[in-house]
């Protein structure tokens, strides 16, 4: 089971759009079952990084962590949806 | 869970927003919401702040659009407010501040608790990732043509 951590500046509105966007894509491509996903705030991030395979964020951190971390913004926009999609599995080995 | 159309009130959809700035768009937007009883005071300044720290402009493949929203304190009931800026407005985009906006469509969030109210971010996931109803709104001619477009997306 591979765990995704997405983290905002408040930890409600982008990154509940995101979790829930990547539940539709990863569950489009059948990956779903494989993954467990997580929100939190960016003050939360540092603390919580090391527990998870792969972080998408919608912010720049001023912070560096030593598990992946992704920008998500095409997951809002649409636009470079699919390459980040295809990063993400690529990262978590699915 | 709150359901949609209690979030989407004519009242709170602003065509033809004339603004200076990024900043000033949110303001008057905010003042909107403010007047409308749906957020505190405190809100208009901090959903300002926040805008200088976590910026909201996201560039659609149509459309540039701006999520302005800050925390849960600041808000009395949760609520969608939406402007069509007269003139397209710089925001800095989300994730990338070096990167610039021209924002023609302000879409600000009260969000009370983001669980009660995943309805409306759902909705508004699909509005941003669909072209044509962003290209509607962008065009609309009245609040109620809006106001139909998010409660029957």
């Amino acid at each position: 089971m591979k765990k995704i951590l997405v983290a905002c500046g408040t930890g409600i509105a982008t990154s509940t759009m995101v979790v829930n966007k990547l539940r539709n894509k990863l569950t489009q491509r059948g990956k779903i079952s494989n993954v467990n996903i997580s929100q939190c705030t960016v003050a939360e991030l540092k603390s919580k990084a090391d527990n998870f395979d792969l972080i998408v964020v919608t912010t720049k951190v001023s912070f560096t962590v030593k598990t992946p971390m992704i920008l998500g913004i095409p997951l809002l926009t649409g636009v470079g949806e699919d390459k980040v999609l295809d990063e993400i599995i690529s990262v978590l080995g699915l | 869970m709150d359901l949609i159309k209690e979030l989407v009130n004519e009242n709170l959809i602003v065509l033809n927003l004339k603004a200076t700035s990024n900043l000033d768009a949110i303001e008057q937007l905010a003042t909107v919401l403010y007047d409308n009883k749906y957020v505190k005071e405190s809100y208009i300044n901090a959903i300002k702040e926040r805008e200088k720290v976590f910026c909201t402009g996201l560039p659609t493949e149509e459309v540039g659009v701006a999520i302005p929203h800050t925390d849960v304190e600041h808000v009395i009931k949760p609520a969608i407010a939406v402007a069509l800026l007269a003139k397209p407005v710089k925001f800095e985009m989300m994730g990338m501040p070096e990167n610039k906006v021209d924002v023609e469509i302000m879409f600000m969030l009260a969000i009370k608790e983001p669980h009660a109210q995943i309805e409306l971010l759902e909705t508004l996931m699909g509005i941003l990732e669909n072209k044509r109803l962003l290209n509607m709104i962008k065009y609309a001619k009245s609040s109620k043509d809006i106001s139909n477009i998010l409660l029957n997306r």
